[in-house]
């Protein structure tokens, strides 16, 4: 048993270290109407990490177009193929969802003057993302344990300690101050190690979550709607708008069911996203022969215990189907299992980002 | 689901159905004033697919004069009876109107305003402009706080920028209102909107009436 354990640490361990050194070639081009010089300058290629922010890039990138660049104050934001990127979002997370095709490098554009304020939230360079950061692990903190204090009552010190390791992807640096939080790793019998359940056991206060607290899992999902008939993932139209790709932000909760052993990737897709991942045999199969066949007592299970679809959810299903989900670049089978994601495929503020293509039926 | 109870200052999403509804229902018998419109549920959807379950409440098109009507607002504060028809004869750049949203975060399971303004030409209004209209408590806090407090944030179902209040502390301050309050338990799902607009429409200058808190 010990030796089980120390083999899904080491585990555990390798896969953090791949999703940190995780990154993505770009090749940045200057946007034409900021250039004025002759000739325009070559783009810039630089390695954006995975679990980074594309404003953090902004110091290097600016270095590289100086001497091509207007006067006066730069308001720097990046597009790709006609879409502004929203900086919040990590590197990583964006390739996913934006490159059906993963490009490589990843062409992009910086722009220098006309922020999208429409579009875009403002952002002003480092400490808008560091803030955005330390809100997105406040917030997945507040999930996980029922309150933000671990966050809030950290030291400044440790703040900085933390966004630094974050920026410079220093992940020793990273679990040296991470592991004090107490976020984790999610168990397999529902139950997550975390500050407040041993605060439960020195005190009985009458706020805190009995034992029996279901545990919650951050989620960050990006749904993308590709044409009906596209054979190959490749050819799917690009992303022109952000109206067009649903974010949905919700925790995954885990109850202790008796009798089960573990929920996989797609009973959790089935139950945050009911409207694409059915529970109909017919796309269960579909699904289950897409994530590499699924056994019968998985499919048994999910069916007895997703909520029975409405007929207007079942009309959805008809015009809506997966067509892949991928998690830091990677395509996972729907049978893996989920809290082995999360715990593993998450991101440094602890949520676990998700990119899924659907096909829909134009109306 | 979990239908989380609301004595810790939080509402489940069942809950924060059952108050919308309520909310919208009670706004239309009581008096309100004239320059408020009628609280709309707007439901969510997903690449074109409206949730059956999920939605927000919208209130569109709130007008303010921001030229100078703003000393009267603070004088009528304690009549609800008092017009604010005065902006009909203001020049209309100085017309501000806003829009609020309170949305459901699964997070943090309470609502959460996002707001946005803009002028009669449609022009959004800069955080700068925002700032003119805010209550000056609310800029003094803005000032201490610029990063937790009033935020330019994504709607989560429009995708576009909002200013937001941070909802990290509103289970904390929700749960202290209702125990003083002594709203019994059963009911404070119900009202649990009116309660916490009473706090969050003080801080971006948006009046609630009183009546909203009585039994109807």
């Amino acid at each position: 048993m010990a030796a089980a354990h120390e083999e899904a640490a080491a585990w555990s361990e390798e896969a953090a270290r791949r999703v940190w050194g995780g990154a993505v070639p770009l090749q940045v081009h200057l946007h034409d109407a900021d250039v004025t010089a002759l000739p325009p300058p070559p783009p810039f290629l630089t390695l954006g990490p995975r679990i980074g922010y594309l404003p953090l890039l902004i110091p290097v990138i600016k270095a590289h177009f100086s001497n091509a660049l207007p006067p006066g104050v730069d308001t720097v934001w990046f597009e790709y193929k006609g879409l502004p990127l929203k900086w919040y979002v990590p590197i990583g997370v964006l390739f996913d969802l934006l490159c059906a095709d993963p490009e490589r490098p990843w062409n992009l554009i910086v722009h220098f003057r006309g922020y999208p304020s429409e579009i875009l939230s403002p952002c002003e360079g480092e400490d808008s993302v560091k803030w955005s950061y330390m809100n997105s692990l406040k917030e997945a903190t507040f999930i996980i344990t029922g309150n933000s204090k671990s966050v809030m009552n950290m030291s400044q010190a440790d703040q900085v300690a933390l966004w630094q390791s974050v920026t410079k992807g220093n992940l020793d640096g990273y679990k040296n101050i991470s592991t004090r939080l107490k976020l984790g790793p999610f168990e397999e019998d529902g139950l997550v190690q975390t500050a407040s359940t041993e605060r439960q056991q020195s005190s009985d206060e009458p706020e805190s979550p009995g034992p029996g607290r279901p545990c919650r899992v951050p989620v960050r999902f990006y749904v993308r709607g590709v044409q009906e008939d596209l054979e190959d993932i490749e050819d799917a139209m690009p992303v022109s708008d952000w109206e067009s790709v649903s974010y949905i932000n919700r925790p995954f909760e885990i109850r202790k069911v008796e009798g089960r052993s573990y929920i996989t990737l797609g009973h959790a897709l089935q139950t945050l996203l009911p409207e694409f991942f059915s529970s109909d045999p017919q796309n269960a199969e579909e699904l289950g022969s897409a994530g590499g066949g699924s056994d019968t007592t998985n499919s048994s299970r999910s069916s007895q215990e997703a909520e029975p679809a409405s007929a207007s959810l079942r009309e959805a299903t008809k015009q809506a189907k997966v067509k892949l989900v991928r998690v830091q670049g990677i395509e996972l089978d729907m049978d893996i299992p989920f809290l082995w994601v999360a715990n593993n495929l998450k991101n440094p503020e602890y949520y676990l980002h998700i990119c899924v293509y659907v096909s829909t039926r134009k109306q | 689901m979990g239908g989380s109870p609301v004595g810790d200052g939080t509402l489940s999403l069942d809950g924060f159905n059952a108050s919308a509804t309520a909310l919208v229902k009670r706004w239309k018998e009581i008096e309100v004033d004239d320059s408020l419109p009628d609280w709309t549920w707007k439901p969510c959807s997903n690449l074109g697919v409206p949730s059956q379950v999920e939605g927000y409440l919208a209130l569109e098109g709130v007008y303010r004069d921001c030229g100078g009507s703003q000393i009267e607002e603070e004088d009528s504060s304690d009549g609800a009876d008092v017009g604010y028809d005065t902006w009909v004869q203001s020049s209309s750049d100085n017309i501000h109107v806003y829009d609020f949203h309170v949305v459901y975060s699964h997070s943090y399971k309470v609502p959460v305003l996002y707001f946005q303004g803009h002028r009669s030409d449609g022009q959004l209004l800069t955080t700068d402009e925002i700032k003119q209209d805010l209550p000056s408590n609310s800029l003094k806090v803005l000032s201490e706080s610029k990063w937790t407090f009033i935020t330019r944030e994504e709607h989560p179902h429009l995708s576009r920028p909002w200013f937001t209040l941070h909802p990290c502390a509103t289970g904390d301050w929700m749960k202290l209102l209702l125990e003083e309050s002594k709203v019994a338990y059963e009911e404070q799902s119900p009202r649990y909107l009116p309660a916490w607009l009473s706090v969050v429409g003080q801080a971006v200058g948006l009046k609630i009436p009183l009546e909203l808190h009585c039994k109807s």
